[in-house]
């Protein structure tokens, strides 16, 4: 008989262990899951995983990395603090389309005035405070009325989607566009386009915003007050209480920081690789950066890693559609699955297996 | 501007077949949450159904035969929850979110090649002597089976939790886990049996829109249904009969905004599309009053 | 750009970038039946290659690059929403062909292409027309924008050709292809009254709510959806890709490919009009033939004055036909349909 004995501590060790051999496992029981469809199991995980880093063409896929990676690293972070603290915003989804609308029509409100030392750093306001206003509304019902804010903040994305249907067919839309929706190009219009740093390397403004999240984060969660009471908050309430945490308070910053780092990401992308304002630009980085901040165990250094392997999957899986015909749907099950294995290997850091009888 | 062309009982037939999925993903999330686990998987184990039903019934040639592959697909894949969260302690909300990217990425695996395709018809009843009313009768009481199959597991989980001593058993352990336990209460077996209901419900309410609503298999197509159906059990306090107001409510707002539309009812499209969230928050503020089980959500650990 | 490693091939690759599934049995369907039309057309001397379910932005142009990288020397970009990435991909790679659909930019390595459904769309409505008892027909719109917009007028201005007294109720979807949402708006227009479905959106779902319902009819959209014929399904609008797929293939063979911008309609074979099957009556049958004949011929304009605008003002004199340029920027209904674009 099994039994799952509660460890005093964490194990440090599996901290560090877990990741990996959930990655392992994902990958053996994906190259089943790819042999059953008809597919070389070892060819199709070294597109996945070897071929966008060092393949034929890494040199474009390698920026591409960071392209993909940026975004959810971004909205990671923000998440994070929230999940520690037992804040769930799953509507990060929402803020990110609120940011980006915002700083698209902070931008387009100058057009077509030349002015970037002004407008593009309006437009970063302009997302981070589209994404909070989102992200204020469960919050502050939440402390108010003490409604769940999965529901709200969820709720608020089909909303979120509806606005951004409404404004790219009228308020943003383009006058020179043939009557199409969608709004101006923003990354051809110099004085808002999120243009890359260096060239060809994939690093744009927003990826150096999620770079310095991350650092920010760390050193918050390590050093600051703030961060203690995040992740005092998370593992016990009532010790948070006592210690002279806020509790409303702290769902309220939590769930701003979250939503301004969410909206900022969609200014980042709206104005940079997705260009913009269409009925449909968002493509549930906000879901997806769920999961990197699970991956990455809630902590900076891991969600830049987690983000960095996510979009790895993203874009080698696209390789693979267009190299072995292997169906984009595997890619998604392929990602699911390494979240399910990363929680069921995480039970050895806090728990420890016993062999032998229980009563 | 034509109000006249709504028609008030066609309005509430066709709502009551816009709830019937919700109705039923909501009923077995909401045994599931009485029992005190968090699932937020709905949208997989919802779609899982939905393409399982579809195959099954294709196949087969009886959508009877589907609706029970649904269910069992359903709580197929929600044994993987039950296993990470109650076996291996996971986060439930991460694993619920796990579950439902891989429910999704799994249906459409098992899609791929089924689009399109027409399913056998799957015919509606209808009750004798109360569906010959004039007007209402034929209306009201000529649905499908899986309409009033939805109302009777709402009835059926009533009478459950209210009078019977396993719903009692139930009930303890999602208000105090430890408490039941110390009382001799099996918590994991209890949970992991109303988790695996929770996902034959959830099977069957995602089936009944790739056969009878829709009816076809599509990438996607609980469109998040699943999601609703988790707002709509706290909307409901957790109490069965609230459920079906609360499905009725959020039905009928979504096809009232299209009546609206063809109507020529000139409120801006996009307004109505968002009315049944808001509506769904408006509601959700307004009912916070309900008390949620007392251990939803937490991690039991049975420490000896 | 990026210095590439040169690939030798004697083989022609030709790309294909859909944003639905291939088995939506509607739009994507039928820009892959094209697909193997060219496959069949060329044998072994044509390699085919194609993404499916690609999001439209910055995946598209990833995606788009990857193609190019692989060695496809015509790429087909089968959506509106892929303009932006295949200029900037076309720019990078101006040895690369890329045809884009539905568009408006073009490039010396970019052409468009379109067809004209609004023929289509008048036969339809001609024959919707004729059919209704109830003189309502239910319209399931997708995007407001010039396409759907002119496809909703000439079937108008058909169907009220023949019944002066029919009324169009339209309802606005916000998708192309989203099978439940097309389902409740069918249930709904037919609940209020309406006895034939007209869809710009590419599922089956508004002929199977309409079979459910009985003695409503519809037309099949983007493909034939001849399953459901003889009723509900009477008749369809058919894109029909393959031969200019077929056509542009062997130009960048032979070399001569040159930016085009093709907009093509019954004539050309690029619409279809799917067999008017046996629940129309017969004198109605041949009429809509006539009707699809002489557009087809280009004897009759489907946009042909007079015609006013929806608040009255003149838009067509008697005689006038409409040119391609308004009708590729049309934003306003014509007299007589109720209800405003969503703005």
């Amino acid at each position: 008989m099994l039994t799952l004995e509660k460890r005093a501590q964490p194990s440090k060790a599996w901290v560090y262990v877990a990741p990996i051999l959930a990655v392992i496992i994902t990958m053996i029981v994906g190259g089943v899951v790819f042999a059953m469809l008809g597919k070389p199991p070892l060819e199709a995980i070294r597109t996945i995983f070897y071929d966008p880093l060092f393949g034929d063409f890494a040199s474009y896929s390698r920026p591409q990395l960071l392209i993909k990676a940026g975004p959810l690293i971004l909205i990671a972070i923000g998440l994070s603090f929230g999940f520690r603290a037992g804040i769930w915003n799953i509507g990060a989804e929402g803020q990110y389309i609120m940011g980006a609308l915002a700083a698209a029509a902070t931008g387009l409100a100058f057009y077509p005035m030349e002015a970037r030392w002004l407008i593009f750093p309006l437009m970063v306001l302009a997302g981070l405070a589209g994404g909070m206003v989102w992200a204020a509304i469960p919050a502050f019902l939440r402390i108010r009325f003490k409604t769940n804010e999965i529901l709200v903040s969820l709720m608020l994305v089909y909303v979120a989607e509806a606005i951004q249907a409404s404004m790219a067919l009228n308020l943003l839309r383009n006058p020179d566009g043939h009557g199409f929706p969608g709004s101006r190009n923003l990354s051809q219009y110099p004085s808002s386009a999120n243009l890359e740093l260096i060239a060809n390397s994939g690093v744009h403004w927003g990826v150096m915003a999620a770079l310095t999240a991350v650092i920010f984060a760390y050193f918050i969660l390590a050093r600051h007050r703030f961060g203690f009471d995040v992740r005092l908050a998370g593992q016990s309430p009532r010790a948070a209480g006592f210690a002279g945490v806020d509790a409303g308070r702290l769902v309220f910053i939590c769930m701003l920081i979250s939503g301004a780092l969410a909206g900022a990401a969609g200014m980042f992308e709206v104005s940079g690789p997705a260009g913009r304002v269409s009925i449909d630009f968002n493509v549930g980085y906000g879901f997806t950066a769920i999961i990197v901040a699970f991956l990455g165990r809630l902590h900076p250094v891991g969600i830049l890693i987690a983000g960095l392997l996510m979009a790895l999957t993203y874009i080698g899986g696209e390789l693979a559609q267009l190299s072995l015909g292997l169906p984009g749907a595997a890619i998604q099950l392929f990602q699911g699955m390494l979240l399910f294995f990363l929680l069921a290997v995480d039970v050895m850091t806090s728990y420890r297996i016993r062999f032998g009888k229980t009563e | 501007m034509d109000f006249s062309s709504i028609n008030p009982i066609l309005l509430l037939a066709s709502l009551m077949v816009a709830a019937t999925p919700i109705i039923l993903a909501a009923a077995g999330e909401l045994v599931v949450e009485r029992a005190g686990v968090l699932n937020l998987g709905v949208e997989g184990m919802m779609i899982t159904g939905a393409i399982t039903g579809f195959i099954a019934t294709v196949t087969t040639g009886s959508p009877w035969i589907g609706f029970v592959a649904a269910a069992a697909g359903g709580a197929g894949l929600s044994l993987l929850f039950a296993f990470l969260t109650q076996i291996l302690l996971s986060n439930q909300v991460a694993t619920g979110l796990a579950l439902t990217l891989f429910g999704l990425g799994l249906s459409a695996l098992l899609g791929q090649g089924y689009n399109g395709i027409k399913a056998p018809e799957f015919p509606r009843i209808d009750i004798p002597v109360i569906s010959e009313i004039p007007v209402l009768g034929p209306i009201l009481f000529s649905h499908d089976p899986m309409v009033y199959v939805g109302i009777g597991i709402v009835a059926g989980i009533w009478y459950f939790l209210r009078y019977s001593r396993a719903g009692l058993v139930l009930r303890a352990v999602g208000e105090n886990h430890e408490a039941a336990h110390a009382l001799g209460y099996h918590v994991i077996r209890i949970r992991v049996l109303a988790i695996m209901f929770g996902g034959a419900c959830a099977g069957l309410g995602g089936a009944y829109i790739s056969l009878v609503r829709v009816p076809q298999w599509t990438d996607g197509m609980t469109a998040g249904a699943g999601w609703i159906a988790l707002a709509i059990v706290v909307f409901a306090s957790w109490r069965p009969w609230r459920l079906l107001i609360g499905a009725y409510l959020f039905g009928g707002v979504t096809v009232l905004q299209l009546n609206f539309q063809a109507a020529g009812i000139a409120i801006p499209v996009e307004y109505l599309a968002m009315s049944p969230y808001i509506a769904t928050i408006l509601v959700l503020v307004l009912m916070s009053a309900g008390r949620a089980p007392g251990s939803l959500g937490k991690i039991f650990h049975a420490s000896r | 750009m990026m210095g590439l490693p040169a690939r030798a091939q004697d083989k022609t690759k030709v790309g294909f970038v859909f944003v639905g599934p291939i088995g939506d049995g509607g739009w994507t369907f039928e820009h892959n039946n094209g697909r193997l039309a060219v496959e069949a057309a060329f044998g072994d001397a044509v390699e085919t290659v194609y993404a499916e379910n690609v999001p439209e932005g910055p995946d598209a142009e990833r995606v788009l690059t990857q193609m190019v990288l692989g060695g496809a020397d015509l790429i087909f970009t089968t959506s509106f929403g892929y303009m932006e990435s295949t200029m900037n991909v076309a720019a990078k790679f101006p040895d690369v062909k890329f045809e884009h659909a539905t568009g408006y930019l073009r490039a010396d390595n970019v052409s468009t292409y379109s067809a004209r459904f609004y023929e289509g769309r008048a036969v339809q409505g001609h024959i919707a027309g004729n059919l209704t008892k109830s003189n309502k027909v239910g319209y399931i719109g997708s995007f407001p924008i010039p396409e759907v917009i002119r496809g909703i007028n000439s079937a108008f201005i058909h169907a009220r050709k023949v019944n002066p007294d029919v009324e169009f109720k339209i309802v606005w979807a916000f998708t192309w292809f989203d099978p439940a949402k097309e389902a409740d708006a069918a249930k709904v227009l037919i609940e209020q009254g309406c006895d034939v479905i007209l869809q710009h959106t590419d599922s089956t779902a508004p002929q199977a709510a309409a079979q459910a319902a009985g003695n409503v009819y519809t037309f099949g959209q983007a493909s034939d959806m001849g399953e459901y014929a003889p009723m509900p399904r009477v008749s369809s609008i058919i894109d029909n890709w393959a031969p200019y797929y077929v056509e542009r293939t062997q130009a960048v063979i032979d070399g001569t490919w040159t930016s085009v911008d093709t907009w093509d309609g019954i004539g050309r074979g690029m619409v279809g009009i799917g067999e008017i099957s046996d629940a129309v009556p017969a004198d109605v049958k041949a009429s809509a033939e006539a009707l699809r004949d002489s557009i087809a011929s280009g004897a009759y304009h489907p946009f042909t004055g007079p015609l006013n605008k929806q608040d009255g003002s003149a838009w067509l004199a008697d005689g006038e036909t409409a040119d391609d340029g308004t009708l590729a920027g049309l934003n306003f209904f014509v007299e007589g349909i109720d209800g405003d674009i969503p703005s």
